[in-house]
């Protein structure tokens, strides 16, 4: 396997720099070499944030920003913009909260044709399971389901380990529904 | 029977320090919190409370009091620990010194920040480089893992009698401290097993009272210090010996510094901490532009280990030493640079020494600036002045 590199954009208080580290532990979890790190800063809810993960086979990963990522999922509406897409490979996956359709996304943010594009309503699903607007737990079933790079039971136990009792369960059935109703569009393989 | 392999676990740099000194059966902890050492000792907090380490947890009023408890414990015969940064470091620095000065076997990590003023929360490594007298064994990490590994190693270290002196073990801030990585945590009784507890040959006692580190007139006070010099140097042997035992029992060890992709290189790129790391993935591609470099990994760093240095620099031609931290106003304002500079006349080395100030208060140095760096390295050019790696100006 080659590097995956993920990064996640959110607003502080949505929970993407733990979206990013849930990820990176199931992969160590599953024996591959990960790093999971925020985009260090004075943390302000609200304020535009962004977190990184690697996942690779190679045990020497740089701890450096991700300006070229393969992945990168957007978590709040108001970053539906196509500056948080910057830097993405082509062939990239652009993993996006918002109830429109992908192909909608794309008419909408006027999208080149080199991205793979999945969107899933996660905010919906966190009001739903977590009566709160905290939207990580829920895109990580739509980024399981578009990049297959752990599984979701990984992930599930990763997250009730974290979230012990009845909100380790709220966020597993979040997981579970967002990886069920994410609508994945794939205009060519890349991972 | 052979063991099945450890899994690794995800951890940071700060929790797998907390898992170290959980494993090491630590008896007192002093704690005050400064960013970004923090969830070391909240994390430490937690085992206690869940009954998973059974140790004096003690609430302090500042650094300065936190490093004082630490030593006060560690003179009694006690295991010790205390984490900090930057300014809370910084606010230690006169206790550093009577540490050193007592002898006492004690386990600080440091993740490493910038120094106010202005107030900067981010990393570089201003607040170690400038405790990098106080007498004390350093030891940096590149890894979580290497981390919870050479605090391991630390007691060993430290608790020897013909060591007893406090060791830090210096990471970076954030870039480590905040970066959850795959630990393997070893098992508490191999771990105890291979660093049990000393008895301290010169504990205090209540009934038998002595008095330590009173006054003492010019006759005598230059010899303590002169003790200390002997004790400093004389301890990396057994700084080596520790870490081949650590690779003997657990299947790692790391050495008094690291030559990496090393051998057939011209030129060297010296560095500590996240960007030896960051290094060592960059490498393989820096090497496929034609730029034969390699990293010089400083791992311990006092006491110098200057017969390692010589040994992989003297068939070298350049040598570029990054520096995160300013020595204002010196020679070469890498602290750094200075001193590889000195061990080079020491040593009669001819190598191009190259003095590269970069990441202060943790301006991002990406792929294209190490590219950049091993460019000027494989270049050969002299530089006589400090290049401050891209500051505006």
């Amino acid at each position: 396997m080659a590097t995956i590199e993920i990064r996640w954009h959110g607003r502080g208080g949505q929970g993407a720099v733990t979206a990013g580290e849930v990820l990176a532990s199931g992969a160590i979890i599953e024996g591959k070499y990960a790093l999971a790190f925020p985009e260090f800063g004075a943390e302000r809810r609200g304020a535009p944030v962004r977190a990184y993960t690697r996942i690779t086979d190679n045990p020497n990963i740089p701890r450096t920003p991700i300006e070229n990522p393969d992945v990168v999922v957007i978590l709040d509406r108001s970053l539906l913009k196509k500056e948080y897409i910057e830097g993405l490979k082509n062939g990239g996956y652009i993993i996006a909260n918002t109830p429109l359709k992908p192909d909608e996304l794309i008419k909408k943010l006027n999208l080149p044709d080199s991205y793979n594009v999945s969107t899933v309503d996660a905010t919906t699903i966190a009001l739903k399971w977590l009566k709160a607007n905290i939207v990580n737990t829920a895109i990580l079933g739509a980024v399981i389901k578009t990049t297959n790079l752990i599984k979701i039971d990984t992930i599930i136990d990763v997250l009730k380990n974290r979230f012990h009792g009845k909100i380790g369960e709220a966020n597993a059935m979040a997981v579970k529904e967002a990886y069920d109703s994410t609508l994945v569009m794939k205009l060519q393989e890349a991972i | 029977m052979l063991e099945e392999a450890k899994r690794a676990i995800p951890l940071s740099t700060n929790h797998a320090i907390a898992y170290a000194v959980k494993d090491l059966d630590v008896d007192v902890i002093s704690a005050y919190p400064i960013t970004p050492q923090t969830t070391v000792v909240e994390k430490i907090s937690e085992f206690i409370a869940k009954g998973e380490l059974d140790a004096e947890y003690i609430h302090v009023e500042s650094e300065h009091s936190a490093l004082s408890a630490a030593i006060s414990a560690s003179l009694t015969g006690a295991r010790a620990f205390t984490a900090t940064a930057s300014q809370g470091f910084a606010l230690m620095h006169e206790m550093l010194h009577i540490a050193s000065g007592l002898r006492a076997p004690l386990v600080m990590s440091v993740a490493m920040r910038s120094l106010s003023a202005p107030i900067s929360i981010w990393n570089d490594q201003s607040d170690l480089f400038n405790a990098r007298d106080a007498g004390w064994i350093i030891i940096f990490a590149h890894t979580a893992q290497e981390a919870y590994d050479t605090i391991i190693q630390s007691y060993k270290i430290a608790e020897d009698h013909n060591v007893l002196l406090p060791v830090m073990v210096g990471y970076d801030g954030y870039v480590m401290s905040h970066t959850i990585e795959p630990v393997i945590i070893e098992d508490k009784e191999k771990v105890m097993k291979f660093a049990p507890k000393v008895q301290y040959p010169f504990k205090l006692d209540p009934d038998k009272p002595v008095s330590i580190g009173s006054i003492t007139p010019p006759e005598y006070y230059y010899e303590f210090k002169y003790q200390q010099v002997q004790a400093i140097n004389g301890s990396l042997p057994t700084i080596e010996k520790v870490d081949e035992d650590f690779g003997k029992t657990f299947g790692r060890n790391y050495g008094l510094m690291e030559c990496y992709m090393c051998e057939d290189a011209d030129s060297l790129i010296m560095a500590n901490a996240s960007y030896a790391s960051t290094l060592k993935a960059f490498l393989p591609e820096i090497r496929k532009q034609g730029l034969n470099v390699g990293l010089l990994r400083l791992r311990v760093y006092r006491p110098f280990p200057l017969q390692k240095f010589v040994e992989y620099t003297s068939d070298k031609k350049n040598l570029l030493v990054i520096d995160r931290a300013i020595s204002y106003g010196a020679p070469y304002q890498g602290p750094l640079a200075n001193e590889i500079s000195g061990a080079m006349v020491k040593e009669g080395l001819k190598l191009n020494l190259i003095s590269v100030v970069a990441g202060i208060g943790q301006r991002t140095v990406e792929f294209e600036d190490f590219l950049a760096l091993a460019r000027l390295a494989h270049e050969g050019r002299r530089h006589e002045e400090t290049i401050f790696y891209g500051v505006r100006e």
